[in-house]
């Protein structure tokens, strides 16, 4: 395609890309420098997905990119054409998830803005399967911050849905 | 963030062919630190690459000479985790769990973890001169508040540190990158991919324009026996190294056969001084000789008005994970 390095209109070119949002396939145009949390909040309306620092630094934007926890400040959408994407929107189903259940059980937040983020870090962590206690639950959450300081009772809510204890809570 | 344009390479000969065509490009894989310096208006490509569809660069794959070959796109949480890597290089799979966080780890790849940049303080700040992103514009932390910043191989042009764990490790393991271009594929050793400042500090490797790290590629020696990283930071989790030591050893009948010792956060690039290293040979592994090899590599160490101890802490770093190298029971 040729394309006219002046032409304003050609460099605000569009493309088309289709991706799987918490099991919804959708399919848009996009331009290239768009972040997949600004597609996320502000084309998509899913606004639970948070923008803290923009910058990788404190995890509220984190999602799960087919089962895996990423930063989508740090993207952008056009390189998920043919992703799955899981937000904090799509992780119950008919109950809340797990996870979401335990930190409301545990108090794992006071104002709430980084819990989407911690939540989905969580799913992600305990998909890996890399923790293998609490110090380990601790480490591979470091991506997540909380600045009420929550993080006692966000590693108490991860471990007990890690041990399968949730029920019994 | 400058408006850009976007092409998708299929393979190696096309992102080398869009980019003859766009020779103001930047290729993009992970984008974990490209993205972030675009939004600063520190980098601004008018044309980004992506090559994350490349096919064949994405696996890790025994070599036949017994070592290990990590493809470029290959995540570097995919990598600490590989078995492989873990058993034979665990070395190399701490290094990587000690940057970054988890979901960092999970979109970086190989190349990319190779290729970030500084992240001093005056080289994102637009507003401030900076040799690395102005040429000729003056260093901001000469002078300026320079705490994280370089004691060894810096220049007055510069003193910035080269911010990656996993390289300390690849610097320690004798790794080596294997690197496509439009004319032919070349292999550098990893000790002579980065650069030092110099004169020409906006230069960070020796990648020509347009090349792409296509992957690294790993000796046999594995030293998995004693091996040890530690990395020292303002918290213990999720910082960069102020100080970071790699120390992998051969240990026979109880003497030091053969020594590697990387240190990340001190320099423009993963500092390695052979001349410590030979000092180690058929040494004991005790902490005297660890201290006499720690003042082997900082006798030419530098410290700036914020930095100087980083000369002490490095000391104590060499001594310390040279006997926790030393004394590892798992193999």
């Amino acid at each position: 395609m040729e394309i006219n390095e002046n032409d304003v209109s050609s460099r605000m070119e569009e493309h088309s890309i289709s991706i799987k949002i918490n099991g919804k396939q959708i399919t848009l145009k996009t331009q290239p420098w768009v972040s997949l949390l600004d597609l996320l909040r502000e084309r998509l309306n899913l606004t639970g997905t948070k923008k803290g620092c923009d910058h990788g630094q404190c995890g509220a934007c984190t999602v799960l990119i087919d089962g895996k926890r990423i930063n989508s400040c740090l993207t952008f959408a056009i390189m998920y054409d043919q992703a799955s994407v899981t937000t904090i929107e799509g992780l119950a189903d008919e109950q809340l998830h797990p996870l979401q259940q335990a930190f409301i059980d545990h108090d794992a937040l006071q104002c709430g803005y980084c819990t989407p983020g911690q939540i989905c870090s969580a799913a992600g962590l305990l998909m890996e399967g890399n923790a293998h206690n609490r110090e380990d639950v601790k480490e591979l959450m470091s991506g997540n911050l909380c600045r009420c300081g929550a993080y006692t009772n966000i590693v108490d809510a991860i471990m007990v849905v890690k041990e399968g204890k949730n029920d019994s809570f | 963030m400058t408006p850009f344009k976007y092409f998708l390479a299929k393979n190696t000969s096309d992102a080398s062919f869009l980019f003859e065509n766009h020779p103001r490009a930047s290729f993009i894989a992970g984008g974990t630190n490209l993205i972030d310096l675009m939004k600063e208006n520190v980098s601004r490509p008018d044309t980004l690459i992506d090559i994350n569809k490349i096919p064949g660069i994405d696996q890790i794959e025994t070599l036949n000479n017994g070592g290990l070959r990590l493809g470029a796109l290959v995540k570097n949480a995919d990598t600490a985790y590989n078995e492989i890597v873990r058993q034979k290089y665990p070395l190399l799979s701490d290094a990587i769990l000690a940057g970054a966080s988890a979901q960092l780890r999970n979109m970086a790849t190989n190349g990319g973890n190779i290729l970030q940049r500084t992240r001093c303080y005056y080289f994102y700040d637009t507003a401030v001169p900076c040799n690395k992103r102005e040429p000729g514009s003056g260093c901001s932390a000469v002078g300026g508040y320079n705490r994280i910043h370089a004691i060894l191989g810096a220049s007055e042009n510069c003193i910035a540190v080269f911010p990656s764990d996993m390289c300390v490790a690849l610097a320690a393991l004798g790794a080596s990158v294997n690197i496509h271009g439009s004319q032919n594929e070349r292999t550098i050793d990893f000790m002579n991919f980065h650069r030092l400042p110099g004169d020409t500090p906006h230069l960070d490797n020796n990648l020509q324009s347009g090349e792409l790290i296509t992957s690294i590629d790993l000796p046999p020696e594995s030293f998995n026996a004693h091996y040890s990283y530690l990395k020292l930071r303002d918290r213990t989790s999720y910082a960069f190294a102020l100080v970071s030591v790699a120390t992998a050893l051969k240990i026979e009948g109880g003497l030091i056969k053969d020594a590697r010792l990387a240190l990340g956060g001190l320099a423009h690039k993963p500092w390695r001084n052979t001349l410590a290293e030979d000092f180690l040979k058929e040494k004991d592994p005790i902490a005297a000789n660890f201290a006499e090899a720690a003042d082997i590599i900082l006798e030419e160490a530098k410290g700036y008005e914020h930095n100087a101890f980083k000369i002490n802490l490095a000391k104590r770093a060499i001594i310390r994970n040279g006997l926790t190298a030393a004394n590892l029971k798992k193999i």
